[in-house]
C-alpha cells in the first residue's frame, strides 16, 4: 500500500541494542521512541495522501530546473538561438525520431504531386506557352531598359569604390517539416552539413529573404523563419537608407522595433538586407513596409511591421546560401559584359535607323530654336543653335528685314516694302 | 463498504492500452502534428499532442501516469521547437494530471464531457505557456498580445481542438483494454 515511501520504519525488539530502551540516549533512539513512531505512521499517510500532487511537484520542479539550466545564457543568447551541447544533443535525437517519417511524407507528396504535373494538369499547356512566349517578349524589352540601368549603377559602383557581396553558390533544399507549432516558426529542410551547410547560412528564395539555418545535422537542417520572435536580420530601407533590425514578434508578423518616428518613413517603401548581420547578403529584397506605428511599450520607438515578399507560410523550396564573394560571379560577369555589348549594339542600331529615317528632329529643333533666338537669348550655347535657311523671296516679315527695336522712332513710317525687296536684291 | 464502492468503480473506468500503443499513437500524432502544418499551414492552431495526453490521462485514472504521459510527450514536443526543453513539458504534465484527476470524478465517456474537458485542457496549456516563456523565460514578444488579440485566437484554438478531438477519441477508444 505504501511501497517506497515510508520513511521510519519501527525496529524488531531484538535490534534495539544490548541496553533495550535504558540507558543514555535511549530517548532519542527510534525504536524506543514512540513519538518516533507516531511521526513515521503520520509521514506515511502524508506522503501516501499527497502522492500524487507531490509527483506532480517533483515532475514540474525537475523541468522548471531544466528550463533554468537552459537559459543561463546571456540575454541575447537567451532567446534560444543556440542550445548548449547537451540540448543540442537531445533535439538530434528527437528530429532522428520524426525526420524518416518527414521524408517519406515529403517523397510521397512530391510523387504525387508529379505525377499530377506530368499527366493530368497538361491539359492547358498550349495556351499557357502562348502566355509564356508572350512574357518572354515583353521581358526581353525590359531587360534592354534594365541593362542600360545596371550598367550605369556598376559605374557608379566603380567610382565609388562599392563593395557588394554577391552570392556565389546557393544549395536548394525541400521543406519537409516544421515544429508542429504556432508559437515556433522552424522548418525542418532535407540537406544538411553533409551538403555543405552549416548553421547561421542565410536562405532565400526567389522572392525574397526568409530565414537562416538554425541547427543543422548531418542530412537535415533547421530553417529559423524571419518571422520567430527569436529571428533577427540587418536591413536598410531602400529609399531612405535609413538602417534597422528585423524581428519576428509572437504573433507571426514581422516589424522593425529599434526606429523613432520619422516622417519620411512611408508606407510601400522596400526593405532590403543591409549586410550588417553578417549572415544576410548585402541588398537582398526581404519585403515592404505595411504599417507603421507607435510602439505602445517602447516609446519614443515605432512598431514597422514589414509585409515580406517571400509567404512564409507556404515554402516548398528554399535556397541556401552557401557562398558570397565581392564582385560578381563568374557567370554574371558574363551575362552582364553579354548585356553591355546587347545595349551598344541596340544603341548603334537606333543610331544608324536615325540617321535614314527623314530629318523631322532637325526642322523640330529649328522650330522650338527660333523663338529663342527672336528674344536675343545669349545665355543659350551658340553651337546649339540651329542656322535659318536663307529666304528665296524676302519680305518685311523676313528675318533680319527690320532694324533692332532700339533704334525706332515712335511714329516713324515704316520702311516700304519696295525698299524691303531692292535690299533684298542687293 | 465506501472503500470497496470507490475501489469498484476506479476499476470499472480504468483501462490499459498495448504498449505499442502507448508509443506509437502519440508518436504518430506528434508526427502528424509536424507534418500537416507544411501541407495546411493553418492546421498548426490545433495540438493534436495534447488530445493525446489528455486520452491517455483519462483513460488510465492515474494522475501520476497522466502526468508523466503529459511529461514524455511535451518534452518530445520541445524537441521540435527552438524553445528550451520543458515549455511544453510543463504544460503538458499539469494538463495530463488535471485530466486523469478530473476522469475520477466525472463520466469521461459522455461526448459532452470530454469536449468540455479538452476546451479547459487547451486553454489551461497555452495560459501555461504563456505564464511560462514571459515570467520565466523574459520573453519580450508577447508585450502586444491584447492588440492581437491572444485571448480570442486561444479559444479560436481550444475550439479547433475540441472538433478535431472528439473524432479523434472515438477512434482511439478501439485501443482500451481491460485487463
Amino acid at each position: 500500500m505504501h511501497n517506497g515511501l515510508r520513511v521510519f520504519m519501527p525496529l524488531p525488539a531484538n535490534a534495539r541494542g544490548p541496553l533495550g530502551c535504558f540507558g543514555e540516549g535511549a530517548f532519542f533512539r527510534r525504536s524506543c521512541n514512540p513519538y518516533f513512531t507516531v511521526a513515521s505512521f503520520t509521514l506515511d499517510s502524508f506522503f501516501s495522501r499527497f502522492r500524487n500532487s507531490l509527483t506532480l511537484i517533483a515532475i514540474v520542479l525537475v523541468q522548471v530546473l531544466a528550463l533554468a539550466v537552459q537559459v543561463q545564457r546571456p540575454a541575447e543568447d537567451a532567446a534560444g538561438v543556440e542550445d548548449g551541447r547537451k540540448v543540442t544533443l537531445l533535439r538530434r535525437w528527437v528530429l532522428a525520431v520524426v525526420t524518416p517519417f518527414e521524408r517519406v511524407s515529403h517523397g510521397t507528396g512530391t510523387g504525387v504531386r508529379s505525377a499530377w504535373s506530368s499527366y493530368i494538369a497538361l491539359r492547358h499547356t498550349h495556351e499557357e506557352n502562348k502566355a509564356l512566349e508572350q512574357e518572354i517578349a515583353r521581358l526581353r524589352t525590359e531587360e534592354a531598359e534594365f541593362a542600360e540601368d545596371a550598367r550605369e549603377g556598376r559605374r557608379l559602383a566603380a567610382l565609388l569604390q562599392f563593395k557588394q557581396h554577391y552570392i556565389s553558390s546557393t544549395v536548394v533544399a525541400a521543406v519537409i517539416g516544421t515544429s508542429g507549432s504556432d508559437r515556433a516558426r522552424i522548418l525542418t529542410l532535407d540537406k544538411g552539413a553533409a551538403d555543405g551547410l552549416k548553421p547561421d547560412m542565410a536562405v532565400m528564395t526567389p522572392d525574397g529573404v526568409v530565414g537562416k539555418l538554425r541547427d543543422v545535422q548531418s542530412h537535415t537542417s533547421e530553417l529559423l523563419l524571419l518571422n520567430d520572435p527569436t529571428s533577427g536580420a540587418g536591413v536598410i530601407l531602400a529609399a531612405t537608407r535609413i538602417r534597422g533590425i528585423l524581428r519576428g514578434t509572437a504573433a507571426g508578423q514581422v516589424e522593425i522595433n529599434n526606429l523613432t518616428a520619422d516622417s519620411r518613413i512611408k508606407p510601400g517603401e522596400q526593405v532590403l538586407t543591409s549586410g550588417g548581420d553578417g549572415v544576410f547578403p548585402r541588398g537582398l529584397p526581404v519585403g515592404v513596409i505595411e504599417s507603421i506605428a507607435p510602439d505602445p511599450v517602447h516609446q519614443p520607438f515605432t512598431a514597422i511591421r514589414i509585409k515580406p515578399y517571400a509567404n512564409l507560410s507556404r515554402l516548398e523550396e528554399v535556397l541556401v546560401v552557401t557562398g558570397s564573394q565581392e564582385g560578381l560571379p563568374p557567370a554574371a560577369a558574363a551575362d552582364a559584359t553579354l548585356a553591355d555589348a546587347m545595349a551598344e549594339a541596340n544603341k548603334r542600331a537606333a543610331d544608324m535607323v536615325a540617321e535614314r529615317l527623314p530629318s523631322l528632329h532637325e526642322d523640330k529643333d529649328a522650330t522650338v530654336a527660333q523663338p529663342a533666338q527672336d528674344q536675343g537669348n545669349a545665355a543659350a550655347p551658340p553651337a546649339a543653335l540651329p542656322r535659318p535657311r536663307p529666304v528665296l523671296h524676302p519680305d518685311r516679315y523676313s528675318p533680319d528685314s527690320s532694324p533692332p527695336a532700339g533704334e525706332m522712332q515712335p511714329g516713324a513710317p515704316a520702311p516700304s516694302q519696295d525698299s524691303d525687296s531692292k535690299a533684298g536684291d542687293h | 463498504m465506501a472503500e470497496h464502492s470507490y475501489t469498484s468503480r476506479r476499476e470499472l473506468d480504468q483501462y490499459y492500452f498495448h504498449p505499442l500503443v502507448t508509443v506509437l499513437v502519440p508518436l504518430a500524432l506528434i508526427v502528424l502534428q509536424a507534418i500537416l502544418p507544411r501541407l495546411f499551414p493553418r492546421v498548426a492552431i490545433f495540438d493534436l499532442p495534447l488530445i493525446a495526453v489528455i486520452f491517455f490521462s483519462v483513460a488510465r485514472r492515474s494522475p501520476i501516469a497522466g502526468a508523466l504521459t503529459g511529461m514524455g510527450i511535451g518534452l518530445f514536443q520541445d524537441g521540435l521547437t527552438n524553445h528550451p526543453f520543458g515549455v511544453f513539458g510543463i504544460a503538458k504534465s499539469i494538463v495530463g494530471y488535471l485530466a486523469a484527476s478530473i476522469g475520477f470524478a466525472i463520466d469521461m465517456d459522455n461526448l459532452m464531457n470530454r469536449a468540455a474537458l479538452t476546451f479547459v485542457a487547451s486553454l489551461l496549456q497555452s495560459v501555461m505557456q504563456l505564464l511560462i516563456e514571459r515570467l520565466m523565460l523574459g520573453d519580450k514578444s508577447w508585450r502586444v498580445l491584447p492588440l492581437q488579440g491572444w485571448p480570442l485566437h486561444e479559444l479560436l484554438r481550444a475550439a479547433v481542438s475540441v472538433a478535431v478531438a472528439i473524432p479523434l477519441f472515438l477512434l482511439l477508444d478501439r485501443f482500451k483494454q481491460r485487463d
